[in-house]
């Protein structure tokens, strides 16, 4: 077993693949960088709030004022020199850096596809994307097999991940939250105002995505599907972000990434295209030397990359720790790849007493975040908890002597009527911000059974 | 070579659906958004709308009456109208739409508590500037009336001394506000006559579509002038108890009335009740949420009848509502425990409508933009 492991890893391939998801992926950050900027969202999701909510363990994490903007800037330059290869190996650990400290600065922001962007360009430090078609000079060597595989691999992760959390009893068998979400949409051509608004297409959208995310891997592997899978990865990712706008760049990457399971040959002739275009007058001849030790000189690599891939695989998996339904308290949530999965709202205000007067207030949010963040709040314990303890050290500046925090929380799932979600008489001021069970959420009554 | 062209097509096609999105579709649909748009602009705004100016005009002549003959009896006239035309205010406050929105009519209109300070510096200045300045919302509309006509002295025979002895300033400025109000409202009206059948074509779901508009401008009116305005601030549920913030301070004890008239148009709005005609029953928000109701939660393991639960928050806010005193700022000082338990019973419909019934529509809270996934 061992041996064939050993067999697998001294595999080689040519460098065509790395060399254009490089390029791919630096245009792909450049642009997202770009629509984010021009999207005034630096400015109003960075700048303008007074408070940020922090991850655990990354509240020395906090936006610069306007020198967020510098952040956003260094991102930029490193993706357009990762884009060209240009000093890829520091570029490729800036890029990873800064984006990632970007992803941190507020946790009102999180997306599933930053988080995705953050762990490729991670895995990429570890690759040798710029043996090709890039500025830095290199030798006309031949990259480990297992480079590649390894953005495959992350790929699946993802899509498999996505796929088994829908298979819970809300999407499979109520189609929620899709039949609140495609209701909705009836302004869409053609099938706005008839398919999207008929019973059964919740239930074939519904079934048809968790089929499609926990399928499309392995069409994709599987050489004689590829291309049909190909051409449904485009038509997937297509449709939903004609359904949901604000699912923004999370469709073009994925297509994207997807290319990477093609073979050598389509590859040259993609980066052969660019090159007629742009009428580069890169030239190679195209003959490269096989070296089974490159990527065995650096001992670190493969353990470290082992370390991350099993991460990948477990770390989705600790909502099982937590006792209660996930999808009520989210303990576990995030960075499990549980993608447009729910509906829930919430409205959540907190009174905040001075134990030795008496005296209390109810605070108006809108003093302290944004309505985006207030919108993010309401829901998800953890940021309830942070920002209980932020209002009840506010209000300690503010003269309350003995002060407590408490939460009037009510949330609704999937369409269910509103029920309190947080205890009201549990002093939140009190409660330790840590990664243990809150045992002030209160249960959901109803039974949703999921596999994961 | 080829199939990779195809992509690009069919990429280009599909990318260029997505980009045709529109909002004026004025087709029917399986719920029919038109008709309850059509229903809630003809037979509820616009109607009281139109009430409204009536009881504006027959409030202008009641002042035009008290200019001409400066008697006790023509006093209590503008007063009586005065507080019928508040009354009338109650139905249309919640519109908060198109020209009405532009020109920031509800702030000029009622904004509470009055500031007394600049009412005075203004009765003693050249001109004032009432329609650019958004520091003198508190001293135009029904607040500054109010004071006007019942605060600025002790009782009528010493309010009438203010209007019959002094340089005729007070009056003046009162002729001013009345004058303003009736300029705007029949600018307002003039906007719904003109643009209703725009309105009711707007049957999209984006954030500058009718429907879309209603419902966030409905939940901002029941959370922010229904709840905190009338009650919760006066009772002090953000800081300490403020009696002088409730709505008509100076007549003192109308604020029950007007609450509840407030209370009975946002439950009326909601049913698609005919305005002035309680007998007739309209589409409103109710009968969408109930159409969605029948065909989403066939699964009995889901919630059924979120409409229904939202009218008991309306009728659970009136009856708490009504064990109040006339005068709020008395039930303050008495006994504030009534006024947050009014405030409690209403705050309950505000998590429904704003969480559930926004949720439902699949209406996202207008006031922000960002990504989600």
């Amino acid at each position: 077993m061992t041996n064939k492991l050993f067999e697998y890893f001294k595999k080689e391939s040519l460098p065509y693949p790395l060399a254009l998801y490089r390029i791919g992926f630096g245009i792909l950050i450049m642009f997202s960088l770009a629509r984010f900027a021009l999207n005034g969202w630096i400015e109003s999701l960075y700048i303008e709030p007074d408070f940020h909510f922090s991850y655990y363990g990354f509240s020395w994490v906090k936006p610069l004022g306007v020198y967020t903007y510098l952040i956003f800037l260094i991102c930029f330059t490193s993706a357009l020199f990762v884009t060209l290869g240009y000093k890829y190996r520091y570029s490729i650990v800036i890029l990873f850096l800064s984006f990632t400290y970007i992803e941190l600065m507020d946790k009102t922001t999180y997306l599933n596809h930053y988080y995705l962007l953050s762990c490729i360009s991670f895995l990429m430090i570890f690759l040798p994307c710029a043996r090709y078609f890039s500025v830095d000079k290199q030798e006309n060597v031949k990259i480990p097999q297992w480079t590649i595989d390894s953005l495959k691999l992350l790929i699946v992760i993802v899509y498999i991940y996505a796929g088994l959390a829908k298979i819970n009893s809300d999407w499979l068998i109520s189609a929620q939250p899709l039949k609140i979400w495609l209701r909705a949409k009836y302004t869409i051509p053609f099938i706005g105002e008839t398919l999207l608004q008929k019973d059964f297409s919740y239930y074939l959208f519904s079934w048809g995505g968790m089929i499609y995310d926990c399928v499309i891997p392995f069409l994709l592997l599987y050489k004689r599907t590829r291309y049909f899978a190909f051409f449904m990865v485009i038509a997937f990712h297509i449709m939903t972000r004609v359904l949901f706008p604000p699912i923004g760049m999370f469709p073009y990457i994925m297509i994207f990434s997807c290319i990477i399971f093609f073979d050598n040959g389509l590859h040259k002739k993609i980066l052969d295209f660019i090159r007629t275009i742009f009428r580069l007058k890169i030239t190679n001849n195209e003959k490269f030397n096989s070296n089974p030790k490159s990527y065995m000189r650096n001992k670190l690599v493969i353990p470290i990359l082992s370390v991350f891939f099993v991460f990948q695989i477990i770390f989705p998996l600790r909502n099982n720790f937590y006792h209660g339904e996930l999808l009520w308290t989210e303990q576990g949530y995030r960075f499990s790849w549980r993608v447009m999965l729910i509906e829930k709202a919430g409205y959540t205000t907190f009174k905040i007493v001075d134990n030795k007067n008496k005296n209390f207030q109810v605070v108006d949010n809108m003093d302290f975040l944004t309505p985006f963040q207030i919108k993010q709040m309401s829901f998800q314990p953890d940021m309830i908890l942070e920002y209980a303890h932020f209002l009840g050290d506010t209000f300690k500046k503010r003269g309350f002597n003995d002060v407590s925090v408490f939460a009037d929380s009510y949330v609704t799932l999937n369409g269910r009527p509103s029920k309190r979600f947080i205890d009201h008489k549990v002093d939140l001021y009190k409660q330790k911000n840590d990664l243990k069970h809150k045992t002030w959420i209160i249960p959901i009554k109803d039974d949703i059974k999921s596999l994961l | 070579m080829r199939f990779n062209y195809l992509i690009i097509l069919f990429f280009i096609i599909l990318l260029s659906i997505s980009c045709t999105e529109n909002d004026n579709n004025s087709s029917s649909d399986n719920y029919n958004r038109s008709s309850l748009l059509s229903n809630v602009v003809d037979n509820i705004i616009i109607p009281a709308h139109q009430n409204f100016d009536n009881e504006l005009d027959l409030f202008e002549s009641a002042i035009n009456s008290f200019d001409q003959e400066r008697t006790l009896s023509n006093l209590e006239m503008m007063q009586v109208q005065f507080i019928e035309s508040y009354k009338a205010w109650q139905h249309i406050e919640m519109f908060n739409i198109g020209y009405a929105e532009q020109i920031f009519y509800a702030s000029k209109m009622n904004i509470y508590p009055a500031n007394i300070t600049r009412i005075s510096e203004n009765i003693n200045a050249e001109n004032v500037d009432l329609d650019g300045n958004s520091n003198q919302f508190s001293a135009q509309g029904f607040p500054a009336i109010d004071y006007l006509l019942f605060g600025i002295a002790e009782n009528n025979t010493q309010i009438l001394d203010v209007y019959t002895s002094d340089n005729n300033s007070t009056f003046t400025y009162l002729n001013l506000l009345i004058g303003k109000m009736v300029e705007n409202t029949d600018l307002v009206i003039n906007y719904w006559e003109t643009n209703r059948k725009n309105f009711i074509n707007s049957t999209g779901n984006t954030s500058s579509s009718s429907l879309n508009m209603l419902a966030n401008d409905f939940v901002y009116y029941y959370e922010k002038g229904l709840r905190a305005n009338k009650i919760g601030i006066p009772a002090g549920v953000w800081s300490g108890e403020l009696p002088q913030n409730v709505e008509a301070y100076y007549k003192s004890d109308i604020s029950k009335m007007l609450a509840i008239e407030a209370l009975q148009a946002s439950a009326d709005f909601f049913n698609g009740i005919h305005f002035g005609d309680s007998q007739t029953n309209g589409e409103g928000l109710y009968d969408y949420l109930a159409y969605l109701d029948d065909t989403n939660y066939s699964d009995s393991s889901m919630f059924v009848g979120l409409q229904d639960d939202i009218v008991d928050s309306f009728d659970n806010s009136r009856v708490k509502l009504n064990q109040l005193n006339d005068n709020f700022a008395l039930q303050i000082e008495t006994d504030n425990m009534k006024m947050l338990e009014a405030y409690d019973a209403i705050q309950q419909g505000v998590v429904r409508l704003k969480t559930n019934m926004l949720s439902i529509l699949g209406i996202s809270v207008d006031y922000y933009d960002a990504d989600g996934d």
